[in-house]
């Protein structure tokens, strides 16, 4: 049971978000489609209506920093995961995400919190993805390396 | 103003992502190892999100229209389809290789470890790829 106090209160800094976002500007908060709607703007200069989510984005990297400086948390250590690997499973986190249309974040908080049956199977269905595939690469990992 | 609030709304969300551990993907991998040393912290992160949004969506709905737009911009489909399910599958392949979904890999870009950096870099070429070959609709 350790930190579940943290556990809960990031939670719910993150739903205070989420629902500020909503009250202001009646928009979902998923990680997932900010970061593609950046890439699209960029890509069709369609800047000026889009910095909003450049700015969101690079507050995630300014929180994290913040929240370091200002709690003195000690920082993560560096995964020890092959490169190789990131670059498969970031390849995978892209193209899946648009795919379903969602992340984490977006059918994970969002969804589930508006009742949505889509968001609610894609959950379901990622996260039984996540476990099969650790529980395959530890079966990996024992018998060949 | 707009864009100093989104600055601000990222900038909360990226500390409740720090504060409950879930920029090291570590945790994450603790929770989706559930034949080993599990963790539940995940859970708890998504119970306190979950909750909190829940309520805060019922109550700012019966508005009609955001304090800032003009409309409330809710996801248009309902069914269950193929995208969906295969969408879901790839993508949870992808977290369970490394720990890391979009959130937590762009907050965790602070500490600008190799692997984070590497597979940022790999998920937006794979946005964009997807993007440029994707079936018109």
């Amino acid at each position: 049971m350790d930190n579940v106090v943290l556990a809960l209160s990031g939670g719910v800094m993150i739903g205070i978000s989420i629902i500020l976002n909503m009250l202001f500007f009646g928009r979902i908060t998923g990680i997932s489609g900010i970061t593609s709607g950046a890439l699209i703007a960029l890509k069709s200069k369609a800047l000026h209506p889009n910095i909003w989510r450049f700015l969101f984005l690079l507050g995630l990297i300014v929180g994290a920093g913040l929240t370091h400086f200002l709690f003195a948390l000690p920082l993560p250590n560096e995964p020890d995961r092959p490169v190789a690997v990131a670059i498969v499973a970031g390849l995978l986190v892209g193209i899946g995400t648009q795919l379903g249309n969602g992340c984490t974040s977006g059918h994970g908080v969002c969804g589930i919190s508006r009742l949505s049956t889509r968001s609610l199977v894609a959950t379901i269905i990622f996260t039984a993805s996540a476990m099969i595939t650790v529980f395959l690469n530890k079966l990996f990992l024992e018998y060949f390396l | 103003m707009n864009i100093l609030i989104n600055f601000l709304l990222g900038i909360l969300f990226g500390a409740g992502l720090t504060i409950s551990g879930m920029t090291d993907p570590e945790n994450i991998i603790a929770f989706l190892d559930i034949t080993g040393r599990w963790s539940p912290n995940l859970i708890f992160v998504m119970v306190g999100a979950i909750s909190v949004t829940a309520i805060g969506y019922r109550i700012i709905f019966f508005r009609s229209q955001p304090i800032l737009n003009t409309k409330f911009l809710l996801p248009p489909k309902k069914s269950i389809d193929r995208p969906l399910l295969m969408g879901a599958v790839i993508f949870g392949i992808g977290w369970g290789l490394n720990g890391l979904c979009p959130g937590p890999a762009i907050a965790g870009l602070f500490y600008l470890y190799e692997n984070t950096v590497y597979f940022v870099i790999s998920m937006l070429l794979g946005i964009i790829g997807y993007q440029l070959l994707k079936p018109k609709t």
